[in-house]
């Protein structure tokens, strides 16, 4: 599903925030990605969107050398990716119905499937009653979550998470993780940036470590 | 990426392991969508951007009505112009159609043969009058017209020639056409000379090409100002809208989808311009259009001042649009493409 060789990522401010990483992601994995702030863990993610280039290596997704790709195909590539980010990037000028509907408009799906899916998805996060609400009036658990329903509305293959148990107490977090670990089972390749070692021991998946853009650590923490 | 990559097709994903070699799924999840439902999606979109574009613009009525107002006099200043100098031309045909030639006969025509010549020339299809007054006659309008009846009377013969009036049937913006029958005339042999003062005929066309070509120049640069105007007032919704704009790249949008919202936000401010234009042209010219006509009565001329048809306003209309359309397209080529995810 993903695959890193000899990836290199430096910013033209000269900063090296990803040395020489090597990896494989089978599809249907678990995994989590871990490290301090700064030490390349959303450098790596945003490769994997496409949102960068590495400066050196290769990079494969879901089948395609992503420093090959068309540019024309970028969305359709990204349509197969769900993500969920720390600050959620939701747009608050829209209901949280419209807002998981967001990547089904996008790839242009009829109007009935859309509701058909968004409520799906709000159903799985347990939120289907505040569907005409503005994401602004939730809680930051439940904006994560509106955020999560976005991501698996499309039934990616691939679901990334960036922090995406930043803000919240471990209760919340248990409970998404708990989402994340369903997503999976039903065989949606998950990755986790997160750097709660909590968490890491609870969960106990395979881990990737980075240090300074260095990939220190691959396979479960004990 | 496997069968999850059909959204149309909800088997479970899981079957199909992914593969490096699967790099072709991507045209097989667009040709799973059939081309039906991609182009009610596509014509949804198109529709739902047109509205919402719109509604956004009507959600903040003061500073559209601002935007509208600046396009709309930059149309009609240029729009106006080409009005009245279309009602100057008009003046200028009706003066023609009143301009007379004057064909002078040579000493030794004789009377028949000089209507001979005037039943010819009647049957022309560029005249539409013509009029045979003989030697005996001018003499006669000379003394009475002249006040040397005297002075005349004294003559041993009639100097005046016979003279054929040629009054020409032609198009108010044809000094060529003009000068063609005067050459045709000048050729019959009994002619002595053809007088037609094509001066101020020629003089006015020649102010109406200058006109036109200030009146283009002009036009030009206002489209211009349109275009910078539509393409600022753009670039500052795209401004507005980053967030939305990075989060709609992230979950795949086309480059189209993410333009199609603004190119219609263009294309309504340059239609609300122009109906707006229309309008302000509309009220100038019925404010002008009675003093105007009090003006024309006083010099016995039945001129009216014609303003913007039906079909002109819509034309109007229409290209302001299109300008709006353009700008838009300029702004969102320049800005859209510097958001990116990041």
């Amino acid at each position: 599903m993903i695959r890193f060789e000899t990836v290199s990522k430096r910013y033209d401010t000269g900063y090296e925030a990803l040395a020489r990483v090597d990896f494989e992601v089978e599809s249907g994995e678990m995994l989590f990605l871990t490290g301090h702030s700064g030490a390349g863990k959303s450098t790596l993610m945003k490769l994997i969107l496409l949102m960068e280039q590495p400066s050196n290596g290769h990079v494969f997704v879901d089948g395609h050398h992503l420093a090959r790709m068309p540019k024309s195909q970028l969305p359709y590539f990204r349509r197969n990716i769900g993500v969920v980010f720390q600050n959620h990037q939701l747009l608050f000028d829209r209901t949280v119905y419209d807002n998981v509907a967001l990547p089904l408009q996008v790839a242009g799906y009829p109007h009935q499937e859309i509701g058909k899916r968004v409520r799906a998805a709000l159903d799985k996060v347990d939120l289907l009653d505040k569907e005409r609400t503005n994401p602004m009036a939730l809680s930051g658990g439940e904006q994560q979550r509106v955020g999560i329903a976005r991501a698996v509305v499309n039934k990616p293959t691939l679901l990334l998470a960036d922090e995406p148990t930043g803000n919240l107490d471990p209760e919340l977090s248990n409970e998404i993780m708990t989402l994340f670990r369903q997503f999976n089972e039903v065989g949606t390749t998950v990755m986790i940036a997160t750097h709660d070692v909590e968490l890491l021991k609870r969960m106990n998946k395979r881990v990737l470590g980075l240090v300074q853009g260095k990939l220190v650590h691959d396979g479960v923490l004990w | 990426m496997g069968a999850s990559a059909t959204p149309r097709n909800d088997r479970p994903r899981r079957e199909v392991p992914p593969r490096a070699e699967n790099i072709r799924q991507q045209g097989a999840v667009q040709s799973q969508m059939s081309w039906r439902d991609k182009f009610d999606a596509w014509s949804a979109h198109h529709s739902n951007s047109a509205i919402e574009s719109l509604l956004r613009m009507l959600g903040t009525p003061l500073q559209s009505l601002m935007t509208w107002l600046v396009i709309a006099i930059a149309i009609a200043l240029p729009a106006a112009l080409f009005v009245v100098f279309n009602n100057v031309q008009q003046i200028g045909q009706s003066w023609q159609d009143s301009s007379q030639i004057s064909v002078f006969l040579k000493k030794d025509a004789t009377a028949n043969q000089a209507q001979d010549l005037r039943g010819r020339w009647a049957q022309r299809p560029d005249v539409a009058q013509a009029t045979y007054i003989s030697p005996e006659q001018a003499l006669e309008e000379f003394k009475l017209g002249s006040g040397l009846g005297e002075l005349a009377n004294q003559l041993d013969e009639n100097p005046l020639p016979a003279v054929i009036l040629i009054k020409p049937k032609i198009g108010g913006n044809a000094p060529d056409a003009l000068t063609s029958l005067q050459q045709a005339l000048v050729a019959d042999r009994l002619v002595a000379d053809v007088r037609l003062d094509m001066l101020w005929v020629k003089r006015l066309h020649q102010f109406i090409t200058v006109a036109e070509r200030f009146v283009v120049a002009l036009a030009g640069l206002l489209a211009l100002g349109v275009l910078l105007v539509i393409g600022n007032t753009i670039r500052m919704a795209i401004e507005n809208r980053r967030d939305e704009i990075v989060v709609v790249k992230l979950v795949g949008a086309t480059d189209a989808y993410v333009r199609r919202p603004f190119l219609y936000t263009g294309l309504w401010f340059g239609v609300g311009g122009g109906i707006l234009a229309a309008i302000l042209l509309a009220i100038g010219f019925w404010w002008l259009s009675a003093p105007v006509a009090q003006l024309a009565d006083l010099y016995q001329s039945s001129f009216r001042l014609q303003g913007l048809g039906f079909i002109e306003s819509l034309q109007l209309i229409l290209l302001a649009g299109f300008t709006g359309l353009a700008g838009a397209w300029i702004a969102v080529a320049r800005h859209l493409y510097q958001i990116q995810p990041r």
